[in-house]
């Protein structure tokens, strides 16, 4: 396993998955957030811990907790999101700032208290609303890449996101029976950097910041 | 001062798809070939099956030096500006973009190099769409069809044939123009999904057939089967077995000792001397400016640097680009009408969680000219491709179909259920070049070294939508018979910068209207070849790829075998 990832499992490896619906399901995304406070959490990158609560609830009620299974608070997608703003995805640290600093004005205006403490319906409301909007298509895509991208990059965790959607893993080679239409490959829970092969080039987030510049003396 | 270096025989500008393979046969005529290359070379272990890396980021751990000169785009000379691409579509490296290319090994059908003759002759020339400047290619399949076959087997490509020396075998593409003897290896194997596919075209009475790829069926030159694992797309292969110039062709010439790699080489500009005739080219390196002069310099980028090297090496013999008095060099260009897919839902899961792009099955009944167009408004066709292949992110990324919100509960109920439940269809149409559709520089927009972008100019035509919509209705009618239960369809866009690009030096014998001659050297600078997709003049329904590096071998092997006349 990736380190990265090993945090998560000694935190949520207590908690069955009825455990943990109970905990989350009918509580709104503000006991969500409460409860998950629960799981030990290393320190936040880039965002505020105010930004982090806020971005939190929003992906709460973006891939949400239920029925059927973990949603993307289990999934971290905030940590995915966290780390990237600090480096691939530093171009957008400004819109997150102001986005949601704009979804909490929305929440104090229409409800008077910050989006992370209201209950889901009326958090539904204002995501709703902001649906059109450029700040939420971000947040939307970005929960996603945290939600189903490779648990390297500090999302995905306890591939919560590839058992939802029934992908049975990263595999380095697929036979002719793993392509039947009928057949149901056994679900491998492999980061790619977890095969020995890619652990020495992983990719560096130093090396995720300015493209490199071959005509400039190193 | 740039460091003047060592004359050589041939400089070789890129070794991606074009100049990875030209470099072969010169190298083994025994010339002395130096190839520079803005990128790096890679490993397999830099090929992790990494969907965000490869496929959202767009490979940021490779040198990037396409991503600093990304195109402007307009529609039109007097339309505004569309936005500009975040990540340019080819990347640099030893290999170019047949690193983490589809691996689609196409060759052309015999109608894709006679589209004005052909037209004429069975549907008269008004036909030809207004404003349309395609000609003829100087020559057909025939005189190209050695070259496909010397590549197909120099690089490997899996595939079956159908049509061998003009016996049809129906296993096979039955459209395509006959070819001297198979594949080298027998086509990928299909997938669950792609039989499915290919037992609904024969109940429509169509053709399918599995489609050629620059991928290993099986051991291959030292190089092991393709294991199907899926992160083709964007992705380089981590076993070798896709058929890059990197692992095939460019180490076949190292092995001569005639090639010499020179890698983060960036090349800014071709000189010229006094007489007109091509001096070699400049570049910078590691903080350092160097000289490399050549009897003979081959333009091997892609399509948007070739044009913008020719226009940014300017001379007194060429004040307004280098081959370009003639004023050819930027017009004739148009990109491939491959986007408008179709997409569909289906009511059980088709588990395309592996395989590749690749992997797939074709349908040619409505490519090119392979069905009778008198009553219909447009001329050329599409083929159909629908193939194996899927990754999370893209998954989750599904549509809804209008059956479920965007997000919520009810969105992650729907996509837990269909995320292996749709297809997207790739359909590749017939584009033709326009008059009002041309590059240029950009008057405004640098790249990092304060040399101008290629500004592109270009919109699909009333041929190009047409054509479209047609396609897209072939293609849900073969879903439908599949099974599928919704269909959407992708409205055509616009042409920005892409993947399949061609023409700006266009290849013909009227040097009026054309850049190179029929060998692929300039009309007007007799030492200067140029390769890649700038010198066709039509796309065919089908990738270039295999048709690019066809071209580079003949023009490479052309220069060695008139060495004396063209130094």
């Amino acid at each position: 396993m990736v380190g990265d990832t090993h945090d998560d499992a000694a935190g949520e490896r207590g908690l069955s998955r009825r455990e943990l619906i109970k905990r989350t399901v009918g509580f709104g995304a503000g006991a969500l957030v409460a409860g998950s406070a629960q799981i030990p959490r290393e320190p936040l990158e880039t965002l505020t811990t105010a930004e982090a609560a806020t971005l939190d609830a929003i992906a709460a009620r973006l891939i949400p907790t239920d029925e059927h299974g973990p949603g993307a608070i289990e999934a971290r997608a905030t940590r995915y999101i966290d780390r990237a703003l600090g480096g691939a995805l530093a171009g957008a640290r400004e819109a997150y700032r102001s986005g949601l600093a704009d979804v909490d004005a929305r929440a104090r205006a229409s409800k008077g208290a910050p989006f992370a403490q209201l209950p889901a319906a009326d958090q539904d409301a204002i995501l709703t609303e902001m649906e059109g909007t450029p700040f939420f298509s971000l947040v939307r895509t970005h929960t996603i890449q945290g939600t189903f991208g490779d648990p390297y990059y500090g999302g995905n965790a306890n591939f919560a996101g590839w058992d939802l959607i029934r992908y049975p893993g990263v595999r380095l080679a697929a036979t002719a029976d793993d392509q039947r239409m009928d057949s149901r490959p056994a679900r491998l829970r492999r980061s790619a950097y977890d095969h020995a092969m890619f652990a020495k080039r992983r990719p560096s987030r130093a090396r995720l910041g300015p493209i490199e510049e071959p005509w400039r003396s190193s | 001062m740039a460091i003047e270096l060592k004359k050589r025989d041939v400089v070789i500008v890129g070794l991606g798809a074009a100049g990875g393979v030209a470099a072969l046969p010169l190298a083994r005529a025994g010339l002395d070939v130096v190839g520079l290359e803005a990128g790096t070379w890679l490993s397999p272990a830099d090929f992790a099956p990494d969907e965000l890396r490869n496929n959202v980021r767009g490979w940021p751990q490779a040198v990037q030096k396409a991503n600093r000169e990304i195109p402007t785009h307009r529609r039109s000379s007097s339309a505004p500006y569309s936005p500009r691409l975040a990540v340019h579509p080819m990347m640099n490296a030893v290999g170019g973009t047949t690193i983490h290319y589809w691996g689609q090994s196409w060759r052309l059908n015999p109608w894709d190099f006679k589209v004005v003759s052909e037209t004429r002759r069975r549907y008269g020339a008004s036909r030809i769409p207004a404003g349309s400047t395609v000609e003829d290619w100087p020559f057909g399949l025939d005189e190209l069809e050695p070259y496909y076959d010397a590549v197909e087997y120099e690089l490997g490509v899996s595939g079956q044939a159908g049509n061998i020396q003009g016996k049809i075998d129906p296993r096979g593409n039955i459209f395509e123009g006959p070819r001297r003897r198979a594949y080298p290896m027998p086509p990928l194997r299909g997938s669950g999904f792609t039989e499915l596919m290919a037992g609904a075209a024969r109940k429509l009475g169509w053709h399918p057939f599995p489609g050629p790829a620059a991928v290993t069926s099986r051991a291959y030159d030292g190089r092991p089967a393709c294991a199907y694992h899926g992160f083709c797309a964007r992705g380089g292969c981590h076993i070798r077995s896709k058929s890059s110039t990197a692992v095939t062709t460019i180490p076949k010439a190292q092995q001569t000792k005639r090639l010499e790699v020179v890698t983060e080489a960036v090349v800014t500009t071709i000189e010229v001397d006094r007489n007109g005739r091509a001096r070699g080219v400049n570049y910078l390196k590691g903080g350092m400016e160097y000289f490399q002069p050549a009897a003979v310099v081959l333009l091997a980028s892609y399509v948007y640097e070739n044009v913008r090297l020719l226009l940014v090496s300017k001379s007194a013999a060429f004040p307004n680009g280098l081959s370009n008095n003639g004023g050819q060099v930027g017009r004739h260009y148009f990109s491939h009408n491959q986007q408008a897919p179709v997409t569909a839902l289906f009511p059980h899961d088709l588990n395309t969680w592996y395989g590749l792009p690749a992997q797939g099955v074709a349908v040619d009944e409505w490519a090119d000219d392979n069905f009778d167009h008198s009553t219909l408004d447009f001329i050329g066709g599409g083929n159909l491709w629908v193939y194996s292949d899927r990754r999370p992110i893209a998954a989750a990324e599904m549509s809804t179909f209008g059956r479920a919100p965007r997000w919520g509960s009810a969105w992650k109920a729907f996509i837990r259920q269909n995320a292996d439940r749709w297809n997207t269809a790739y359909l590749q149409k017939t584009t033709l070049p326009y008059e009002d559709n041309y590059l240029d520089l950009d008057p405004t927009v640098k790249d990092p070294l304060e040399f101008p972008v290629i500004r592109i100019t270009a919109d699909y035509k009333e041929n190009d939508r047409r054509l479209s919509l047609f396609i897209q209705d072939r293609m849900a009618e073969w879903y439908m018979a599949a099974g599928a239960v919704a269909i959407e369809r992708t409205p055509l866009g616009t042409m920005g910068p892409t993947t399949h690009a061609y023409g700006g030096t266009r290849m013909g014998d009227n040097a009026g209207t054309n850049v190179v001659n029929r060998w692929g050297f300039s009309h007007e600078v007799p030492n200067l070849g140029i390769l890649g997709a700038s010198v066709m003049g039509t796309s065919g329904a089908r990738n270039p790829t295999l048709t690019v590096q066809a071209l580079a071998w003949r023009t490479a092997d052309y220069l060695a075998k008139n060495w004396k006349t063209i130094t």
